[in-house]
């Protein structure tokens, strides 16, 4: 009885408590206060939906486009390293994307990578092997932030997984720069400020990435044509792949592991439905 | 400790019969899940899971044993070690995603577990040690869930480090002092991350040791049943074996099925992407949110969003930081005294029309709103929503539950187990739906039928 | 996770209903141990090398300064790896060895590159249990045969690197190299 007695002072205590000094302010804040305060950037804020007819890899039974990961391969090598790492995946990784061990070795000597002057000890460079990671464009986040405007360029091994729907975001983020509509932002005086760039896809639509795509920019080894969105979508399949490589592999062991249970619980069923029989239920 | 009627495990071979002089192992299995159990034969699914949260246990030590063979507990490196797991160890990303997968199974299994309890009053005597030992196990549990998810040391981790460290350092006095003594720091750091993975590797086989108190406890009065009533007679029983083994063994499946199409198919789906982001400490992410099983309580820690002061005099009694924290432990904190808060004789909630509204239209709701607002961002209709639900949840329990069992009617109980099965009364299958199909009835159940044994000879 | 157990009551099917019956117990608990079987299987596999610790990195080594009968220290796959310059005199003892009686005959000119028979590579690495031999370094014991000695369990190696007194098994390794050109090797 005490216990119990106790419990309803208690229980009453915390609900006035919570009732008459948070929730009741809060409701009279909320009807009566200042409307909270919001950035008109949002105004400008659009939703994207990714490439028109989706990626190879989409869905429980896709697949990599292996041509496709090599043009978007060929993208961030021409244009995204400039700026990002990808330091999580190794050249050794490229087998995957369908090159050969000569090819890799090739492509990888190709590629500057930070080594120690085997004399001397001193920093030094030398040409990438196949065990090498992507080289940072910058030593450093200090130096990285030096020259970019101290916006740090993130890198892009896992950039695909760090956003909702990444796959989708990184196609959508490259194709939404722009201009934000003159009259609108006229309107609430919204203005996208230096050294920042529109961008109706980025989350406060001012990015410090300038437009880093434009149509041909690079010429793609199997004849694609290179639009702004063709390159756009090759990058961001590629970049899927450097955040998860065992996608499909994942996948296709997940149907055989289902399949493989299905049976298996079917046949539990059966067994439980056996042993549970022996009670003879009777109908009346 | 058992019943007159349980079988006594015979050992049949030689060896068999001096194993059981020296070391009774085979025995104790036999009489904690094997036919030497009987269990009501009236359970229902939901009686399920406490076999799978069993389950569950082991499937994370497993994997998370094997996942320390690769990891490294430093802030430098432990980003880059998951993701050589997720990369370059062989299955390293089954492993990984099992683990991470595994902990929000777990908690749905659990919480399953919990409501059972909650609604068929598992909790009352003489079953509040099980209770007891069961919200002991439930707190571990959040402990090494929180501590694993640091480990990753991705952005949320760090800054869910941060931040749960960070409400001990609403007590008055030695809360700061606390705050940084808990990460040997002032910030998360390399001594934080290798505490968390210490105790994160320790804290699982502390709850084993838990479990199998709350087993043997279970197993002094013997597992309860959706009707409530006590066990009175032989033929309200089965053996545990075969009988809840093989529905085990199928609920076993169906969890697998679900759990294996998440790891599979959708392994981040229950992850927050900016953990995919390496820890900054010069950077928050926009909106920070607990995994999504901590989300009710993140939510109840929140809801309080004034100060406790004396009106008109500005003095503050107590912070709205310190009355959240207060609030959120005490949430769960109130569980152990639930078994003194709830008088009511009847304990199945079929039977307890007053009980069973309040649960269905009050607790639950409250919960799904207090989940739902857990992990919304902090502004209105959220946070007056979260108030409310809040308000509701510990009204229910400190204030609700005590009044309803006191003038509650109860509906007349069936005499047995039995006779429930038997037909006399139909309970209500609301939550899970019970095995027993109620327009069946069911032959008391032969003589030799209790041994375990309805197969026929050959 | 059914039973296991197929013990007696009372007979009250027909013998075929009870085959049948038993089977669907005995093939669900044999799938039940094929799942659990396969599930070990990653949880073996996990402790096989990674695939970053698979893939075959090189060193590359400059033999130009090393003077006849020194010998460098240079690490390839995280082992030890000597490469010797041998002096005229151990050539010609070398090779007078040739023919001796070995536990692991082998010639010079097998263990060492055509027109570089002087440059002696091996690994650093005693074939009895591990240890990294004596001699690559100045002033270390080269052992009874001018080579390399392993001081755990005294294993003598000659200029060649080839087992001649202890318990080590077999010479010490040459591993896959080539001259990249005439003054550097590439290891690997």
């Amino acid at each position: 009885m005490t216990i119990r007695l106790g419990g309803i002072i208690v229980g009453l205590a915390i609900t006035a408590v919570l009732v008459l000094w948070s929730l009741l302010p809060g409701v009279y804040n909320y009807a009566f206060g200042p409307a909270p305060e919001k950035q008109p950037s949002y105004a400008f804020y659009e939703h994207g939906h990714g490439p028109e007819g989706g990626f190879a890899f989409d869905g429980a039974f896709g697949k990599w486009d292996v041509a496709e990961l090599q043009r978007g391969y060929q993208v961030y090598k021409e244009v995204c390293k400039a700026c990002h790492s990808l330091k999580f995946v190794a050249f050794r990784d490229l087998a995957q994307l369908g090159y050969t061990e000569a090819e890799i070795d090739a492509e990888a000597a190709s590629w500057t990578v930070p080594g120690i002057d085997p004399a001397t000890g001193e920093a030094t460079t030398r040409p990438g092997e196949p065990t090498d990671y992507f080289p940072s464009p910058f030593p450093n986040a200090i130096a990285a932030a030096a020259a970019n405007n101290n916006a740090i360029p993130p890198d892009l091994s896992l950039m695909a997984k760090a956003r909702h729907d990444g796959s989708n975001y990184i196609y959508d983020l490259l194709m939404g720069y722009g201009e934000a509509d003159p009259a609108k932002a006229a309107k609430v005086g919204f203005e996208t400020p230096d050294g920042l760039y529109f961008n109706k896809h980025f989350p406060n639509v001012n990015i410090a990435m300038p437009p880093p795509l434009s149509d041909d920019q690079v010429t793609y080894a199997d004849g694609t044509k290179a639009t702004t969105a063709q390159m756009s979508k090759d990058v961001a399949a590629f970049l899927t792949w450097t955040a998860e490589p065992t996608l499909v592999e994942r996948r296709q062991t997940g149907w055989f592991v289902l399949g493989f249970l299905l049976f298996a619980t079917t046949l539990a069923f059966l067994s439980y439905k056996q042993i549970w029989a022996g009670l003879k239920p009777k109908k009346k | 400790m058992s019943f007159a009627w349980a079988k006594q495990y015979e050992p049949q071979s030689a060896f068999t019969k001096w194993l059981d002089e020296k070391l009774p192992l085979p025995r104790l299995v036999y009489n904690a899940v094997g036919a030497g159990y009987p269990v009501p034969r009236n359970l229902n699914y939901m009686w399920n899971f406490g076999v799978l949260a069993g389950f569950c246990l082991m499937l994370q030590i497993v994997t998370g044993v094997v996942l320390a063979m690769h990891y490294a507990a430093n802030g430098l490196v432990a980003f880059a070690t998951v993701e050589h797991i997720m990369r370059d160890v062989n299955y390293g990303w089954m492993l990984r995603y099992a683990h991470a997968n595994g902990a929000s199974f777990f908690f749905i299994v659990i919480y399953l577990h919990i409501f059972r309890g909650l609604f068929y009053s598992s909790y009352k005597a003489p079953r509040e040690m099980i209770w007891l030992l069961g919200v002991v196990i439930f707190l571990l549990m959040m402990a090494t869930a929180f501590m694993g998810y640091v480990l990753p040391w991705g952005q949320m981790s760090f800054w869910g480090a941060q931040v749960i460290t960070g409400l001990f350092s609403a007590i008055p006095l030695v809360g700061e002092p606390l705050q940084i003594w808990l990460l040997g720091g002032f910030a998360p750091d390399n001594a934080a991350l290798n505490r968390f993975f210490s105790l994160h590797f320790l804290l699982p086989f502390v709850i084993a040791g838990v479990v199998i108190l709350h087993i043997w406890a279970l197993h002094i009065p013997g597992s309860s049943n959706p009707t409530g009533v006590e066990v009175k007679q032989e033929s309200d029983t089965v053996p545990f074996h075969p009988y809840y083994t093989s529905k085990d063994g199928f609920g076993l499946g169906v969890f697998l099925i679900l759990f294996t199409a998440m790891v599979f198919f959708l392994p981040n789906a229950l992850g927050h992407p900016d953990n995919y982001i390496e820890a900054n400490p010069l950077s928050t992410p926009a909106h920070i949110v607990p995994e999504w099983y901590f989300w009710p309580f993140y939510a109840i820690l929140r809801a309080f969003t004034g100060d406790l002061t004396i009106p008109f005099t500005g003095i503050t009694l107590i912070p709205a930081k310190l009355l959240g924290v207060i609030a959120m432990f005490g949430s769960i904190l109130l569980w152990f005294v639930l078994p003194w808060l709830d008088k009511s004789p009847v304990r199945s909630g079929h039977y307890r029309p007053l009980f069973r509204k309040f649960f269905w239209f009050g607790l639950i709701p409250a919960m799904a709103v207090l989940f739902y607002c857990g992990g919304a961002p902090a502004e209105e209709p959220f946070v007056v929503l979260s108030q409310i639900a809040t308000a509701y949840y510990f009204l229910h329990f400190l204030v609700i539950l005590p009044i309803i069992s006191q003038i509650e009617v109860p509906k007349p109980l069936p005499f047995s187990i039995t006779e429930a099965v038997l037909g006399g009364t139909k309970p209500g299958s609301t939550s899970g739906g019970g095995t027993i199909d109620p327009g069946s009835v069911v032959e008391g159940l032969p003589g030799t039928a209790t041994d375990g044994s309805l197969q026929p000879a050959e | 996770m059914a039973t296991d157990t197929a013990a007696t009551t009372e007979v009250s099917a027909a013998d075929e209903g009870v085959r049948r019956r038993d089977w669907i117990h005995i093939a669900a608990l044999g799938t039940a141990g094929v799942g659990g079987a396969s599930v070990l299987f990653p949880l073996i596999s996990q402790m096989a090398p990674s695939a970053d610790v698979l893939a075959a990195s090189t060193t590359e080594v400059d033999v130009s300064a090393i003077q006849p009968g020194q010998s460098i220290k240079a690490t390839f796959r995280k082992q030890p790896l000597f490469v010797k310059r041998l002096t005229a005199e151990e050539i010609a003892a070398a090779k007078k060895d040739d023919g001796a009686d070995m536990r692991d005959p082998a010639k010079l000119a097998d263990r060492t590159k055509a027109g570089h028979e002087d440059v002696l590579v091996t690994m650093g690495v005693c074939t009895h249990l591990g240890c990294v031999p004596l001699g690559a370094a100045e002033g270390e014991n080269k052992g009874e045969f001018g080579g390399y000695f392993c001081p755990c369990h005294g294993s003598h190696y000659d200029v060649a690197g080839r087992i001649r007194k202890g318990p080590a098994p077999l010479n010490l390794k040459v591993p896959e190299y080539e001259f990249t050109s005439d003054t550097v090797i590439r290891v690997g």
